[in-house]
């Protein structure tokens, strides 16, 4: 009994499906990050550069960074739902 | 500084923690059973959760520290948001389903989901107590903060109060309060937050100081009679008497800058600016020297977010940064003199004041700091708990996506509000982490107790997330998995209680310890520990079908010991606690070894053990 989860979960279809996506959209993110840390580190000026309105690198850098956090968020949600619900209709008709 | 305590303060203040407390009583009477205590018994709506999850992330650190990082250090205060923000990356698509699927009320029991063992439970539960504990000392270092300039009350007895509140929340509650409390103030603190940043935008820049700032006076030095100079660090620091009233100068050239000073003289008096704290000699710090505008104008009016950091960048700002503050003895009193520095905008919109990213050592913290971040929101046990507090891995996903929504705009506000209290000078020399609080005051008192209220209880919220998750690890992982205790549920609550309390007193302790250091940096290690004990095993255990029980259990122990022991040698503790000689080592963020370490652990131990998994059902 210790180890079932709090609620019972359905069987899902796409969790397999759903978490090669994540893996995916990971990467891209993290790809970003670790460019912005590398511009950080290796050239800081570059940081000062003027980008947009006259301001700099890094606050629209850091400013992308947590946007684009929101937008993936947004998409893989959207993404997500949209296969569960195909696949599992998909999974329970070949039941 | 001193702070007076206003009445209207107070009784809005008192308003909102009864409220707060009232709220947490009323859903009290819904958790009965265990999973009601723990995990809220599943049932919490995603929107609810997600704002809860905001609550619950944006804690002590986010609000008062980053907030009074950026006041002091400009950018590298930013990181923070950057990197706490970017851990939700990880949490939501590496984690955050997977873990729904395994778990049942902790952590723990998602990593033993697959083993059941002994070795894991033991490593896990006690992770997930130096995790929470680290979490809490700053917390608790932010109610300290808060209840100085609001109630006037000193520091060790805001702890305390937090403390003996949280504890009765804890004690007479569970998650289900904890997690309606956090969605009312998660909502809140991004609600007043925009509304200060509103406000920060439409004042916009000036080089008028307020009254209440500090305007370092200049006089010739042959004008007064030196009392005492002192050479320190290549300036000379000179005592005038004025008014019957000693305080240091900085000397340059022929002339004597003001200088702001706290002097713990040999008879035990604490004198600031030569005064008694009560004189209120001491004042508050933060200038914009020069602004480049057309015209010789003093002030921009009312600007644009991006014309705000962009006039900012063209400046020049006076700062009192820490490591600027001259500490000598004199006469048998004990002297620190605050120095002004006038720092370009365009330094402080990059990286680089806190983390000296030109040095090799400053590289190497910076890119491990990044690194704890990243990794460690997806590790910390206080939010992995809450993705058990809704009914589907559906929901989860949900209700994480409403968190960074709102975490993220969130974060972009601490730019303003830093940025605003840094040039508003609204900041405590003593102490940064008010900064966010007393730039409210600087719109008024009211704002300035509602925002104080929102970031108690913000404190409050946290600390009892945190204490649940704690009493979590040692009443069901230690005490009834591990060493199989058998207990009814109502027992199990009972022992979750008494360890709560527990855990609150040694919270309180550690405090009031940590007083003066910036929260967002202790939450930094916090994340470090919770990096380097939990991520590896979590991942591993998800994407590498080797990982045996050992492996994950000698994983956890290694990440948590060298993450610790880097922490508890590195320099800045030993700055902390006033340690005699250096650190053996330079190393202020413990994740660039640590988290590796663990990996490699994990790895070398699972296939050492590859025998232990014979027979073992694949979790995926």
């Amino acid at each position: 009994m210790l180890h079932e989860p709090a609620t019972k979960v359905g069987k899902d279809a796409a969790s397999d499906w759903k978490a090669k996506l994540g893996i995916k959209l990971f990467w891209l993110y993290c790809l970003i990050y670790m460019g912005f840390v590398g511009i950080a580190v290796f050239s800081p000026d570059t940081m000062k550069a003027p980008v947009l309105a006259g301001t700099n690198l890094a606050i629209i850098y850091g400013m992308a960074l947590i946007l684009f956090a929101i937008v993936l968020g947004l998409v893989y949600n959207r993404v997500c739902t949209k296969k569960e619900d195909e696949m599992n209709a998909k999974a329970e008709g070949a039941e | 500084m001193f702070y007076e305590a206003n009445p209207i303060a107070i009784a809005i203040f008192l308003a909102f923690v009864g409220f707060v407390l009232g709220i947490s009583f009323y859903f009290a009477r819904k958790a009965k059973s265990a999973e009601g205590y723990f995990a809220a018994g599943g049932s919490i709506h995603w929107f609810v959760n997600g704002i809860a999850f905001a609550g619950d992330y944006l804690s002590a650190a986010s609000f008062l520290g980053i907030c009074g990082l950026i006041a002091t250090m400009g950018y590298d205060g930013f990181l923070y948001s950057i990197g706490y923000l970017a851990g939700w990356v990880v949490a939501l698509f590496v984690v955050a389903e997977p873990m729904k699927r395994l778990g049942k009320y902790t952590f723990t029991d998602a990593l033993d989901s697959k083993f059941n063992s002994k070795g894991i439970q033991l490593m896990a539960a006690i992770s997930t107590l130096a995790v929470s504990l680290f979490y809490l000392i700053p917390q608790m270092v932010g109610a300290g903060v808060l209840v100085t300039p609001l109630l006037g009350l000193p520091h060790w007895m805001g702890v305390c109060m937090v403390g003996a509140i949280v504890i009765t929340i804890v004690a007479t509650a569970g998650m289900t309060s904890t997690t309606y409390v956090q969605f009312l103030k998660g909502g809140l603190l991004i609600i007043f937050s925009t509304v200060i940043t509103v406000m920060v935008l439409n004042r916009g820049l000036s080089t008028e100081p307020r009254p209440e700032t500090f305007v370092p006076r200049t006089i010739a030095a042959s004008s007064v009679e030196a009392v005492a100079s002192v050479e320190y660090h290549e300036k000379t620091y000179v005592k005038v008497v004025e008014d019957g009233r000693a305080n240091w100068w900085i000397a340059e050239g022929d002339q004597l800058i003001e200088a702001q000073s706290k002097v713990e003289t040999a008879a035990g008096e604490t004198l600031y600016n030569g005064a008694p704290k009560e004189d209120k000699m001491f004042k508050s710090v933060g200038l914009v020297n020069k602004l480049q505008l057309p015209d010789g104008q003093v002030e921009t009016g009312s600007v644009g977010p991006l014309e705000y950091l962009s006039t900012i960048q063209d400046s020049e700002i006076v700062r009192y940064p820490k490591d600027a503050v001259a500490k000598f003895d004199h006469d048998g009193d004990h002297v620190k003199v605050f120095v002004p520095e006038v720092t370009a905008g365009a330094d402080l919109m990059v990286p680089g004041q806190y983390f000296k990213t030109k040095t090799k050592m400053g590289k190497l913290n910076f890119i491990s700091l990044m690194l704890a971040l990243f990794f460690g929101t997806a590790s910390l046990p206080h939010v992995l708990i809450r993705y058990y507090t809704v009914p589907s891995q559906r929901d989860a996903r949900k209700s994480t996506i409403v968190a960074i929504g709102g975490i993220g705009f969130f974060y972009v506000l601490t730019l303003f509000i830093g940025f605003g209290a840094m040039t508003l000078g609204v900041i405590d020399v003593e102490s940064g982490n008010m900064s966010a609080p007393l730039l409210a005051k600087a719109f008024g008192i009211f704002l300035f107790s509602i925002i104080s209220a929102i970031a108690f209880a913000t404190v409050l919220g946290t600390v009892s997330g945190l204490i649940v998750a704690t009493s979590g690890a040692i009443a069901h992982d230690l005490m009834d998995n591990y060493m199989g205790i058998q207990m009814n549920d109502k027992q199990k609550v009972m022992a979750g209680k008494i360890a709560a309390f527990a855990v609150g007193i040694v919270a309180i302790i550690l405090g009031i310890a940590f007083k003066g250091m910036n929260v967002a940096f202790l939450v930094g290690w916090a994340f470090a520990v919770a990096a380097s004990a939990n991520l590896p095993s979590i991942v591993m255990l998800l994407f590498w079908k080797k990982t045996t029980a050992k492996g994950i259990a000698w994983s956890i122990g290694v990440g948590m010991v060298s993450a610790l022991g880097i922490i508890l040698t590195s320099p800045d503790m030993y700055a902390q606690f006033g340690f005699k000689g250096t650190s053996f080592h330079s190393l202020n963020q413990p994740g660039i070894v640590s988290i590796p370490l663990s990996f490699i652990t994990l790895v070398i131990a699972s296939l050492m053990t590859q025998k232990d998994n014979e027979g073992l059902e694949d979790i995926r």
